[in-house]
C-alpha cells in the first residue's frame, strides 16, 4: 500500500511539474538539436560542398565546446545528394520524417536548393541557403535566407561590380564580348551582364554560349579575339574556367579588361596549378586575406579549417565557400539562442530582422531573403607566380578593387600590363 | 565574322581535338566494338588513368605522359581481371545482357567513390612545361596540350591497328569478335583472347588519362563527361573499325570547332549527336562497320 501510495505521489509530482513547464513535452538536455542538411559530397559541385560541410561541422563542435545551444548539444545529419538534384526531396524528407531533424540548412550550389524550396514552403520550414543563386526570386518565400553576398539583385550581383569597374577606366573600354556556359548560374549571370551592359552604354560584340562539357575552348577564344572586343566577361564554372584561361593564353586573346564571373578560379589548387596565368584577370571574389577583410573570428576560423582540410583532402586555403558556410551556422545558432527555441516561425522573424556578428563580417538579409545590401568583391590577380601555394595566404596577390569600402588595391589596367 | 585564318584554325584545332577524342574511345572501341561488351565503367578507368599521372607528377615530379605509357602493363593486368570477373559472374551464365551493364554500372560508381574519398573532390590538373607551350604556323596557332595528346592518339591507333591485322593475338581478337564458336574449333581458347583484349582496352585507358589530365582539370565525376562521346565516336566508326574510330573522332572534332568558331559553341555538342544520327540513317552500321 505504502508503495502504492509512493508511486501515485511520483507521477502526481511529475504531471505538477510538467504543468509547471506549460504541459508541453520538454526536451531532455541531453537530447541534442539535430540539424540536417544534404550536401554535394560527391559529383561535380563535390569541391565546394565538402569544404562547406567541414565548415559546419567546425561550427558544431566549437559550439558543442561551449556546451551547445539551448544546453543541449549539436548533432548534424547530413547525405551526400551526390550533386543531382533528384536526390534532394527523399533526402529532406528523409530528414523530416525519419531522423526527425530540429532544424534544416539546404545543401551546396542554386541547383541543390532549387528541390528544397517547395519542400520548405510546404512545411514551413526556415532554411538557410548556403551558395544558391536567386533561388527566392519566383518564390519569395519569407523563411528563406541566403549567406552568399550578393545582395538584393543576384543576378547582377557580378556584372556590375565587374563593368562598373572597367566603366571608370581611361581610356574607356567601348566594346564588350560575353560568354557562359549552358547551365543555371552562368545563364544567370549573363542575363545580368546584358542588362548591366545596356546600363553603362556598352557595345556587345559577341554573346554566345557554350555546353559545360566542352573539352577545348580555343575555338571560342579565338572568335572572341576575331571581335576585338575591349572587355571580355566571362561565367564558367570550374573546368571552364581553367579551358577559357588556358585557351586565351594560347590565343593570345589580350583584351583591355578580362574575367568578371569565372567560378573556380579562388578554389586553391586551380590558383595553385594555373599560378602566372591567372594575372590581370579581374574575377568576382567573396573573401581574400586582404587587411580590410579581416573581420572578427576569421583567423581563428582558418587555423582550424586549414589542417583539418588538408587532412580531409579538400580545398586546403578555403577561402571562397567555407566561411560563408559557417556563418550560415553562426546565424541559424545564433537565432535559436535568441528564441530560446526551435520554432521554426520564431527563428525566421528574429534572423529577418536582426543583424548577425559573423566571420564574415555583419550579416542583414533584405529581399526574398538575400542580402540587404550587396557585397559582391572585385579582385585583380596581381604578381602570381607558378606554383606556389603560400602566397595566397599574404595580402597583395589579389587585391579588393571593389566595392570602395573593402578597396585594399588599385587595377593594373589594361589586362597586358598585368601580365609583363 | 568570316575569315579564311579563323576556319584554318578551327579545322586544325578539331583535328588535334579529334585526335585526343580517338585516344580516349579506342579502349571503348575494342572492347564495346570488337567484344561486344557494353563496358561502360571505361570512361571511369579513364579517370583513373588522370589520377595515377597526378598523383606520381606531384609526388615525383614524373612526366603524366611517360607515366601514361609506364602505367600501361599495370592496366592491363587489371582489366584482365575485371573481365575475368565479368566472365565467372556473368558472360558463363549468358547473363552479360542487362546484369553486365549493371555490373559496369556499379564499377563506374565504385570507382568514382574510391577517388573521391582517396584524393578528395578538389579539381586535379596537371602542368608541364613542354604542354603549356603553342606554336604559330602561318597564322595558325597549335597548342601543345592538343598536338600531343593529337599525335599520341594517332600513334595508338595505328599501333592498335597495326597489332589487330598483323599479330595472332590480334587478328584471334578479330576472330572472336566474329565467330567465338568457329575460334573454338580452331583450337584458340576464346576467354584467353578476350581477356587479352580486354587488358588492352583499359591499357589504352591509362595513356588516355594521363593524356586527359593534361589538358584539362579532372575530378571523379569527369568520367561523365565523356561516355556519350566515347560511345558516339564507336557507334559512327563503326562497330570494332578501330580506323573508323580515328575518322569518326576527327569529324567529331572538327565538327565541334567549326559550330565553336561560327555559328555559337551551344550547338558543337548538338550537330555532333545530329550528323551520328544522320549518319546511321545512312549506314546504320557505321562509317567503315562491316
Amino acid at each position: 500500500m505504502n508503495r502504492t501510495r509512493a508511486l501515485l505521489a511520483m507521477v502526481v509530482t511529475m504531471l505538477v511539474i510538467t504543468a509547471a513547464v506549460g504541459l508541453t513535452p520538454v526536451a531532455r538536455a541531453a537530447d541534442p538539436i539535430r540539424i540536417g542538411l544534404g550536401m554535394a559530397l560527391t559529383g561535380g559541385l563535390s569541391a565546394n560542398g565538402k569544404p562547406a560541410l567541414l565548415a559546419m561541422q567546425i561550427w558544431k563542435d566549437e559550439v558543442n565546446k561551449k556546451g551547445g545551444l539551448l544546453g543541449r548539444p549539436v548533432e548534424l545529419i547530413f547525405y551526400d545528394d551526390q550533386t543531382n538534384p533528384a536526390t534532394v526531396p527523399g533526402i529532406y524528407t528523409k530528414l523530416l520524417d525519419v531522423d526527425k531533424v530540429d532544424l534544416v540548412v539546404s545543401g551546396y550550389g542554386t541547383n541543390l536548393i532549387a528541390p528544397l524550396m517547395p519542400i520548405a514552403i510546404e512545411r514551413k520550414l526556415t532554411v538557410l541557403g548556403i551558395f544558391g543563386l536567386a533561388n527566392n526570386e519566383k518564390y519569395q518565400y519569407p523563411n528563406y535566407f541566403q549567406i552568399s553576398p550578393t545582395g538584393p539583385d543576384p543576378a547582377t550581383s557580378t556584372a556590375i561590380p565587374f563593368f562598373e569597374l572597367a566603366a571608370k577606366q581611361t581610356p574607356k573600354p567601348q566594346t564588350v564580348a560575353i560568354v557562359g556556359a549552358d547551365a543555371e548560374y552562368p545563364q544567370t549571370a549573363l542575363v545580368g551582364a546584358r542588362e548591366v551592359i545596356k546600363r553603362f552604354g556598352f557595345k556587345t560584340v559577341y554573346d554566345k554560349t557554350y555546353p559545360p562539357s566542352t573539352v577545348d575552348y580555343t575555338p571560342i577564344v579565338r572568335a572572341i579575339k576575331a571581335t576585338n572586343a575591349d572587355i571580355v566577361f566571362v561565367a564558367s564554372y570550374p573546368p571552364d574556367s581553367v579551358g577559357m584561361l588556358r585557351a586565351a593564353h594560347e590565343v593570345g586573346l589580350q583584351p583591355k579588361i578580362f574575367g568578371g564571373g569565372m567560378v573556380g578560379l579562388q578554389f586553391t589548387t586551380i590558383m595553385q596549378s594555373m599560378g602566372s596565368k591567372l594575372n590581370g584577370i579581374v574575377n568576382y571574389d567573396y573573401w581574400v586575406p586582404e587587411k580590410t577583410m579581416m573581420f572578427p573570428g576569421i583567423t581563428e576560423f582558418f587555423k582550424e579549417y586549414q589542417p583539418r582540410a588538408t587532412k580531409e583532402g579538400v580545398d586546403t586555403l578555403g577561402y571562397y565557400l567555407p566561411p560563408y558556410a559557417y556563418a550560415a551556422m553562426q546565424v541559424l545558432g545564433d537565432a535559436v539562442t535568441a528564441t530560446k527555441g526551435l520554432d521554426q516561425q520564431k527563428i525566421a522573424d528574429y534572423i529577418r530582422s536582426n543583424e548577425f556578428n559573423t566571420i564574415v563580417g555583419k550579416v542583414k538579409f533584405g529581399k526574398n531573403g538575400e542580402w540587404a545590401k550587396g557585397r559582391t568583391l572585385m579582385v585583380q590577380y596581381q604578381k602570381v607566380q607558378d606554383g606556389n601555394i603560400e602566397q595566397f595566404r599574404q595580402p597583395g596577390k589579389k587585391p579588393v578593387l571593389y566595392p570602395d569600402e573593402l578597396k585594399s588595391g588599385t587595377i593594373v589596367y589594361p589586362y597586358s600590363a598585368a601580365l609583363k | 565574322m568570316f575569315s579564311w585564318d579563323l576556319l584554318a584554325n578551327a579545322v586544325v584545332a578539331g583535328l588535334l581535338l579529334g585526335g585526343f577524342y580517338a585516344a580516349v574511345s579506342l579502349g571503348i572501341s575494342l572492347i564495346f566494338g570488337l567484344l561486344d561488351i557494353a563496358n561502360i565503367a571505361q570512361p571511369a578507368f579513364v579517370i583513373v588513368g588522370s589520377y595515377a599521372a597526378y598523383v606520381l607528377h606531384d609526388a615525383y615530379g614524373f612526366d603524366p605522359i611517360l607515366t601514361g605509357i609506364l602505367l600501361t602493363p599495370v592496366f592491363y593486368l587489371l582489366g584482365a581481371l575485371v573481365y575475368r570477373i565479368y566472365y565467372a559472374s556473368f558472360e558463363r551464365r549468358g547473363d552479360e545482357a542487362l546484369r553486365g551493364l549493371v555490373f559496369f554500372f556499379g564499377l563506374l560508381f565504385i570507382i568514382e567513390v574510391s577517388l573521391s574519398i582517396k584524393y578528395g573532390v578538389d579539381y586535379r590538373l596537371v602542368q608541364t612545361g613542354y604542354l603549356s607551350r603553342s606554336i604559330d604556323l602561318g597564322g595558325v596557332g597549335i597548342a601543345f596540350r592538343y598536338l600531343v595528346p593529337c599525335l599520341i592518339g594517332v600513334a595508338m591507333t595505328a599501333a592498335l591497328y597495326l597489332f589487330l591485322g598483323r599479330t595472332f593475338y590480334g587478328r584471334a581478337i578479330m576472330a572472336v569478335s566474329q565467330d567465338q564458336a568457329a575460334l573454338r574449333l580452331m583450337g584458340a581458347d576464346p576467354i584467353h583472347i578476350k581477356t587479352i583484349a580486354f587488358g588492352i582496352g583499359i591499357a589504352a585507358a591509362s595513356l588516355a588519362g594521363a593524356l586527359l589530365i593534361s589538358i584539362a582539370p579532372v575530378i571523379p565525376s569527369t568520367d561523365r563527361d565523356y561516355i556519350g562521346r566515347m560511345f558516339a565516336i564507336t557507334v559512327l566508326g563503326g562497330m570494332g573499325s578501330i580506323a573508323g574510330t580515328l575518322v569518326a573522332a576527327m569529324i567529331l572534332g572538327v565538327v565541334e570547332s567549326l559550330m565553336a568558331t561560327f555559328f555559337g559553341p551551344s550547338w558543337s555538342l548538338a550537330v555532333s549527336f545530329g550528323i551520328l544520327l544522320a549518319a546511321l540513317a545512312v549506314r546504320p552500321a557505321g562509317l567503315f562497320g562491316r
